[in-house]
């Protein structure tokens, strides 16, 4: 999973799905996690409560990263990396 | 070790992982790659049900499937028109993707499978965590408590209101 992420992340060119594939990544993590904490520590639940602020700031960071995302394509009318280099110098 | 059926449900679990997630990144269509994710994200809930983290699966399923992948409907519909495929991809990339995925799954497995140990462990026992040992833990200030992190939590998610507010405001 993670490394679908890595692939996604290379690959693609649309912005969003780019996101998408950060949230496969972010998923890998998590479960890593959990499945540690499980299987190694059953008696603790520091990576259940990672994974739970894990969660919290993905959210955070997924709607910030798509009203962003909406902000170019209003300015831009496109959301290809490739295509923006306005920024760049 | 476990019973036949919780393996065969692992198992099915496991795939649908693997499965959706190659098709959220290979997939031309944007909408379709939310939907795999989605899918993605309720096999990723299923796994923390099954290993008794109820709580922890709820919550996945509440802000992932609810929110996460509803934003990105949202903004996929808002950003392209739903019939129209991406380009295809350039043979320089797709290579460059392969081998970093590639060399990550291989890094990642090694240090998995060195462990050989672990991977036939039994799933040890562990009492249910109820939600009174969830809500002190998470609002307790003494050692391995939580309320510090969470008030951090609660101040980002109040800055990153602020800032979706500030960024998607028409100038």
């Amino acid at each position: 999973m993670f490394a679908c992420g890595v692939y996604g992340f290379i690959t693609r060119k649309n912005m969003i799905a780019m996101l998408v594939s950060l949230e496969l990544m972010l998923n890998a993590v998590d479960i890593n996690f959990v499945v540690f904490n499980r299987y190694l520590f059953p008696g603790a639940f520091e990576g259940m409560f990672f994974t739970l602020f894990a969660i919290a700031i993905a959210a955070a960071e997924t709607a910030l990263a798509i009203a962003i995302i909406i902000n170019i394509f209003r300015a831009e009318k496109n959301i290809d990396v490739r295509n923006l280099d306005k920024m760049k110098f | 070790m476990e019973s036949v059926g919780s393996l065969i449900l692992y198992f099915i679990v496991a795939l649908a992982m693997i499965l959706f997630s190659v098709l959220a990144v290979t997939t031309r269509k944007i909408l379709r790659a939310a939907t795999y994710l989605l899918f993605t994200l309720f096999a990723a809930a299923v796994a923390y049900f099954m290993m008794d983290y109820e709580f922890l699966g709820a919550v996945q399923i509440a802000v992932y499937a609810g929110g996460i992948v509803v934003l990105f409907v949202f903004a996929i519909l808002l950003t392209s028109k739903p019939g129209d495929n991406t380009e295809r991809l350039t043979s320089r990339s797709r290579g460059l993707g392969l081998v970093a995925a590639l060399a990550t799954l291989g890094v990642v497995g090694y240090a998995l499978f060195s462990r050989c140990e672990l991977l036939t462990a039994a799933k040890p026992n562990m009492e249910a965590l109820d939600m009174v040992t969830i809500g002190t833990t998470l609002m307790g200030s003494s050692h391995a408590q939580y309320l510090l992190p969470f008030e951090a939590v609660s101040v980002l998610l109040l800055a990153c209101i602020i800032g979706g507010v500030v960024v998607a405001r028409r100038r």
